[in-house]
C-alpha cells in the first residue's frame, strides 16, 4: 500500500468518525421535536451531548484539513464544486454551535424556544445534506479535464443522492434515539426506545434500497461485504433496542454507520472523485495527491495525533457516563 | 450575472470579512483563556473565594466570547476550497499540512477539554479540572502558531520548489517552515498582541464595576491582573513588532515602504507621522516626518538606506515582468498607524492605571485602601484624584477595552493588503488564485449571507456580554466551594440537579 492509498483510509476513518459522532448529536438535535414533549425534556436532550458536540464537530475540521493536505486537488474541487450546498452546511453549523451555547444563557421563555427551533432545523439540515454531498461523490458529477466542476446545484439534486440524504438523516435521527435512550433516565428514555425501533425499520428501509443502488451501480466484492454488515447491524440495533439493550444497540448502530461509510469509499477507490463525463477525468488517489514528503509528514502526525484524541475524548465520554433526567434540570 | 470586477474582488472581500471577524473573537479568547486559568490556579493554590468568583466570572465571559470564535473558525477552514480553490490546488502541498496540523492537534485540544471544563465542576476533583482549562489554553496557542506559520509562508515563502509539470508548490523541507523567522516573529507579535486585548478587556470591566463600587474585591484583583497584563503586553508587542518590521524591511520592502508611503528610496529615511498623496503620480503633497527614525527602525542605524515605493516597484518589474506591484497605498499607511495608535494607546493608559493604582510603593499611607474598598487613583504623592478625573479615568479605562480590537484588526489588514498583488509573495498572484469554477453570483450570495449572519450574531453576542458583565461575578454555592475529590463526582444524591447544564 502506497502512502496515498494510506490516506485514502485516514480521511474515510475520519468521516466515519465525523458521522459516527455527529450523526447523533444530530440526531439528538432533531429529537428535540420529535421525541421532547416540554421545555425540560429538549434540555435533558440538549445535555446528553452538551460537553461532546464540540469535539465531535472538529473530527469535519480534520477530515477537511486532512483533505487540504493530503489531496489538496479533491478537497479543491470538492469545495469549490459544491459551493452553495456546502455554504448552506456552513450557516446551519454556525447557528447550530452558538445555539448551544447561548441557549441557556438567558431565562425568557422566547430566547430559549427560538434557539431550539434553531437547534432543530440545524441538525436536520445538515444530516441531509451530508447524504446528498457523498451521494454524488460516489456517483460521480460534471469534472471536466481541468479538474474543475462545470455542473450547477441541480444536477446535485439527483434522485440517488436525494435518497442519500434521506438515508443520512434517518440513520442519524436513529442512531441519536438510541443514544437518548442510553443516556437519560424516566419517560424520555422509554419513549426514546419506542421511538427508535419504528425509526429503525424506517431507516433499514431506505438504506437498504439506497445501498443495493450502489451496489448494482458501481460495486464490488469488498463493498458488497460491508453492504452485508451494515444491514446486519441495522436489523440487529433494531432488535437489541427492542429487547432494552441500550449499550448493544447504540454499538451496533455505530457499527453500521462505520460499514455504510466504508461501503461508500469502498466503491469509489482508487478515485476520490470521479467524473460522469469521462474516465479519464477522475480525481483519483494518485492524480490528486500531494507528494510523498507532505504524506510522510501527515502520517507521522495523524499516527500520533489520532489515538491520542480518541483516549481522551473517550476519556470524556467516561466521565460524563451518568444517565440524566428531568429531576437533575434545575427549574429555570 | 456577471459584475463589472475583477473575478477576486468579491473572494477578497469575502475572506477579508470573514477573516477579520474571526479575528476580533480569537485574540479575546487566547489571553482569557489563559487569564482565566490562572485566576483559577490562584484558587486552587490559595482557596480564596475571591478567586473562585473570579473564574466563574471571567470564565463566561469567555466561553461566550469562544463560541463565535469557533464557529467563525469553521468557515476559515472550508473558505480555501470554496473560494480560492485554483491557490488551494497551487499551495496545497505546503500549506494543508499546517492546517491539518492545527485541526489534529490544536481544535481537538480545545474542544474536548473545554466541554469537560464547562461541564466538569461537578464531576472533576479541583486539580483536573483546572488542568483541563491550561490544555484549553495550550490549545489555543497552539492553534495560533500553525495557522500563523501557514501565514508566514505566504508571506515569505520557504522549503518548497515550484514543480513546472505538475503546476505547483511543493514542500521540501516543512521544518524551515515552522521554524523561519518570519513564523517565529509573528507568532510572537500576535500572541503578545493579543494579551493585551485580554488585559484591557478586564481592565475596562473591572473599571466599570469600580466606578459603581460593585463586587469590589474581585474587581480589584481583576483590575490588577488586567493592568498588569497590558503593561507586559504592551511593552513586548512594541519590541515584537519591532523585530517583525525588520524583518518585512528585509522581506516585504514594498509593504513597508508602503507603511511609510515613502516613495523614493533616502537615506537617511526619516519616519512619518502624516501625509497627504498622490498615488497617481507616486509622491506626497504633505509630509510631516522625524528624521532618520525609518533607517534605525529597518535597519537600527540612524543613517541607512530605505528603498521607496518606486524604487520596489521598478525592481520587481524586472524580476516579475510588467505591471503594478504596488499595493494600497493609503490602506497600508494608515493601518499601520491605527494599529500602532490604538495599541500603543491602550498600552499607556494601562501604565497610567498601574501608576495611579500604586499600593504601598510610593502610596502614603493615608491613601492606602483595603481589599474591599475601591482603590484611590493617585497622581502625585500626597492627594488622590478629584472625584471628576476618577470618574473620567475610569470611563477612559471602560473604552479602552475596544483599543487593542482596532489595533488588531487594522494589524491584520496592513499585512494582508500590504502583500498584494501576491497572496503568496513573489510566487503566486491573488488574481490567479480565484476558484475559476465560482460565478460571481456564488460568491456574491454567500458574501451577503455571511455579513448578514455575522451582523446579526454580533448583536447578540455584544448584548449577550453586556448582560453577564453588568450581572458581575456569581455567588457561590456550597457545592462551588467543594469542589468533588472523585472522577465522576462524590455525590450521594442521584438527583441532585446538574451543577452547570446548557
Ligand atoms: C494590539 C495590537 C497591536 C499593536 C499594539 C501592534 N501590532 Fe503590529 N500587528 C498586530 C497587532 C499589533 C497584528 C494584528 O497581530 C499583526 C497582523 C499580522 C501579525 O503578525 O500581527 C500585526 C502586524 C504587524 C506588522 C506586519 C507583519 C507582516 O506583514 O507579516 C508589522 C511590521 C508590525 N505589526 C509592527 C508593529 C510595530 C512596530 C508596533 C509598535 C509598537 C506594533 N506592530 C504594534
Ligand atoms: C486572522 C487573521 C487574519 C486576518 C484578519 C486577515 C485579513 C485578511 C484581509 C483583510 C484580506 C483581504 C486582503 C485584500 O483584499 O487585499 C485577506 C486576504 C487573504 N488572506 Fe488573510 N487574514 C488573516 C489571516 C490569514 C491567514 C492565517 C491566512 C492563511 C492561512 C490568510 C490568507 C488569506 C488569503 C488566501 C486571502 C485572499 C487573497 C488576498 O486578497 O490577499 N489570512 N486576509
Ligand atoms: C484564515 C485562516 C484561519 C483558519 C482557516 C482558521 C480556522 C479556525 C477554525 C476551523 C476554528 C474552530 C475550531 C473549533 O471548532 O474548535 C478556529 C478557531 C480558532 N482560531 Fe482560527 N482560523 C484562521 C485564522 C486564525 C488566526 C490567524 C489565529 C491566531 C493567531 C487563529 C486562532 C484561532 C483560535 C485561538 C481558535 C480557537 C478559539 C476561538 O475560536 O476563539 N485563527 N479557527
Amino acid at each position: 500500500m502506497e502512502l496515498h492509498d494510506v490516506w485514502f483510509v485516514l480521511i474515510a476513518v475520519l468521516w466515519t468518525g465525523y458521522f459516527f459522532l455527529e450523526g447523533f448529536d444530530f440526531g439528538i438535535g432533531v429529537l428535540t421535536k420529535l421525541l421532547a414533549r416540554d421545555r425540560k425534556e429538549r434540555r435533558v436532550l440538549i445535555n446528553t451531548i452538551g460537553p461532546v458536540w464540540d469535539g465531535n464537530e472538529v473530527w469535519l475540521l480534520s477530515a477537511g484539513g486532512a483533505t487540504f493536505a493530503a489531496f489538496p486537488e479533491w478537497y479543491a474541487t470538492l469545495f469549490s464544486g459544491f459551493y452553495l450546498p456546502l455554504l448552506l452546511i456552513l450557516v446551519c453549523l454556525i447557528v447550530r454551535g452558538v445555539a448551544f451555547e447561548y441557549r441557556a444563557k438567558r431565562p425568557e421563555e422566547s430566547w430559549q424556544r427560538n434557539w431550539e427551533h434553531a437547534i432543530f432545523w440545524t441538525s436536520l439540515l445538515p444530516a441531509v445534506l451530508w447524504g446528498v454531498a457523498f451521494g454524488n461523490i460516489v456517483r460521480g458529477v460534471k469534472i471536466d479535464a481541468h479538474k474543475e466542476y462545470i455542473g450547477n446545484v441541480a444536477d446535485l439534486l439527483n434522485p440517488y443522492a436525494i435518497l442519500g440524504g434521506l438515508v443520512t438523516l434517518t440513520l442519524f435521527t436513529f442512531h441519536g434515539t438510541v443514544f437518548a435512550a442510553l443516556k437519560t433516565v424516566g419517560d424520555i428514555r422509554v419513549r426514546a426506545r419506542k421511538l427508535a425501533v419504528g425509526l429503525g425499520v424506517l431507516t433499514a428501509v431506505l438504506a437498504l434500497g439506497f445501498l443495493l443502488w450502489t451496489q448494482a451501480d458501481q460495486g464490488n466484492g469488498k463493498s458488497l461485504i460491508a453492504l452485508v454488515v451494515a444491514v446486519v447491524a441495522l436489523v440487529a440495533a433494531i432488535g437489541a433496542i427492542a429487547a432494552g439493550r441500550e449499550g448493544w444497540s447504540f454499538a451496533l448502530s455505530g457499527v453500521t454507520i462505520v460499514a455504510a461509510v466504508a461501503m461508500l469509499f469502498l466503491t469509489l477507490f482508487p478515485n476520490v472523485m470521479p467524473s460522469s463525463l469521462n474516465p479519464a477525468w477522475n480525481l483519483t488517489v494518485t492524480n490528486a495527491s500531494s507528494t510523498p514528503y507532505t504524506l510522510k509528514i501527515m502520517t507521522w502526525c495523524a499516527g500520533i495525533a489520532t489515538p491520542l484524541v480518541l483516549l481522551y475524548q473517550g476519556w470524556t465520554y467516561w466521565v460524563f457516563r451518568k444517565r440524566i433526567g428531568t429531576q437533575h434540570i434545575a427549574d429555570a | 450575472m456577471d459584475l463589472a470586477l475583477a473575478p477576486e474582488t468579491l473572494a477578497r472581500w469575502q475572506f477579508g470579512i470573514t477573516t477579520v471577524y474571526h479575528f476580533l473573537f480569537v485574540p479575546l479568547t487566547i489571553s482569557l483563556a489563559a487569564l482565566t486559568a490562572g485566576l483559577e490556579t490562584a484558587w486552587v493554590r490559595t482557596e480564596n473565594p475571591k478567586y473562585l468568583k473570579a473564574t466563574k466570572f471571567w470564565g463566561k465571559l469567555f466561553l461566550i466570547n469562544i463560541a463565535m470564535g469557533v464557529v467563525t473558525g469553521i468557515v476559515q477552514e472550508f473558505q480555501f476550497g470554496m473560494s480560492w480553490s485554483d491557490y488551494s490546488r497551487f499551495v496545497g502541498d505546503i500549506f494543508g499540512a499546517p492546517l491539518a496540523f492545527e485541526a489534529l492537534i490544536a481544535f481537538f485540544f480545545e474542544s474536548t477539554f473545554i466541554g469537560l471544563w464547562i461541564f466538569g465542576w461537578d464531576k472533576l476533583p479541583k486539580k483536573i479540572h483546572l488542568a483541563c482549562i491550561w490544555m484549553v489554553s495550550i490549545g489555543t496557542v497552539l492553534s495560533a502558531y500553525f495557522i500563523l506559520a501557514a501565514n508566514s509562508w505566504m508571506q515569505h515563502p520557504v522549503g518548497y520548489r515550484i514543480n513546472k509539470e505538475a503546476g505547483r508548490a511543493e514542500l521540501t523541507d516543512f521544518w524551515k517552515v515552522l521554524t523561519q523567522d518570519t513564523a517565529l516573529t509573528q507568532f510572537f507579535h500576535t500572541l503578545t498582541a493579543a494579551f493585551l486585548v485580554g488585559g484591557a478587556f478586564m481592565v475596562g470591566i473591572a473599571a466599570f464595576h469600580l466606578a459603581r463600587r460593585k463586587h469590589i474585591p474581585v474587581m480589584r484583583t481583576s483590575l490588577r491582573l488586567g493592568l498588569v497584563t497590558v503593561a507586559i503586553a504592551g511593552l513586548l508587542t512594541a519590541v515584537s513588532g519591532d523585530s517583525l518590521g525588520k524583518v518585512m524591511f528585509e522581506q516585504q520592502p514594498m509593504k513597508m515602504a508602503a507603511a511609510e508611503a515613502l516613495w523614493e528610496g533616502e537615506s537617511p529615511a526619516p519616519f512619518s507621522l502624516f501625509a497627504y498623496g498622490d498615488v497617481e503620480k507616486g509622491h506626497n503633497t504633505v509630509a510631516v516626518e522625524v528624521p532618520g527614525l525609518l533607517s534605525f527602525l529597518a535597519n537600527n542605524d540612524f543613517s541607512s538606506h530605505v528603498p521607496g515605493i518606486n524604487d520596489v516597484n521598478k525592481s520587481e518589474q524586472e524580476k516579475y515582468g510588467p505591471g503594478d506591484y504596488r499595493p494600497n497605498i493609503p490602506v497600508a499607511y494608515w493601518g499601520f498607524r491605527w494599529m500602532i495608535g490604538f495599541g500603543m494607546a491602550s498600552f499607556g493608559i494601562g501604565l497610567l492605571g498601574l501608576w495611579l493604582t500604586r499600593r504601598k510603593f510610593l502610596l502614603p499611607p493615608a491613601l492606602r485602601t483595603d481589599e474591599d474598598e475601591v482603590p484611590n487613583l493617585v497622581l502625585f504623592r500626597q492627594k488622590a484624584l478629584s472625584p471628576k478625573l476618577t470618574k473620567w479615568y475610569w470611563i477612559v479605562a471602560l473604552w479602552t477595552l475596544l483599543f487593542p480590537l482596532i489595533a488588531n484588526a487594522w494589524g491584520w489588514i496592513f499585512t494582508e493588503t500590504g502583500r498584494q498583488p501576491w497572496v503568496v509573495y513573489g510566487v503566486l498572484r491573488t488574481a490567479d488564485a480565484v476558484s475559476p469554477g465560482v460565478s460571481q453570483a456564488e460568491v456574491l450570495t454567500s458574501m451577503i449571507v455571511f455579513t448578514l449572519l455575522y451582523g446579526v450574531l454580533a448583536v447578540v453576542e455584544v448584548r449577550l456580554m453586556v448582560k453577564y458583565v453588568k450581572a458581575g461575578p456569581p455567588e457561590l454555592t456550597d457545592a462551588d466551594l467543594h469542589p468533588p475529590t472523585k472522577i465522576g463526582g462524590d455525590h450521594t444524591d442521584a438527583d441532585r440537579p446538574m451543577a452547570f447544564s446548557y
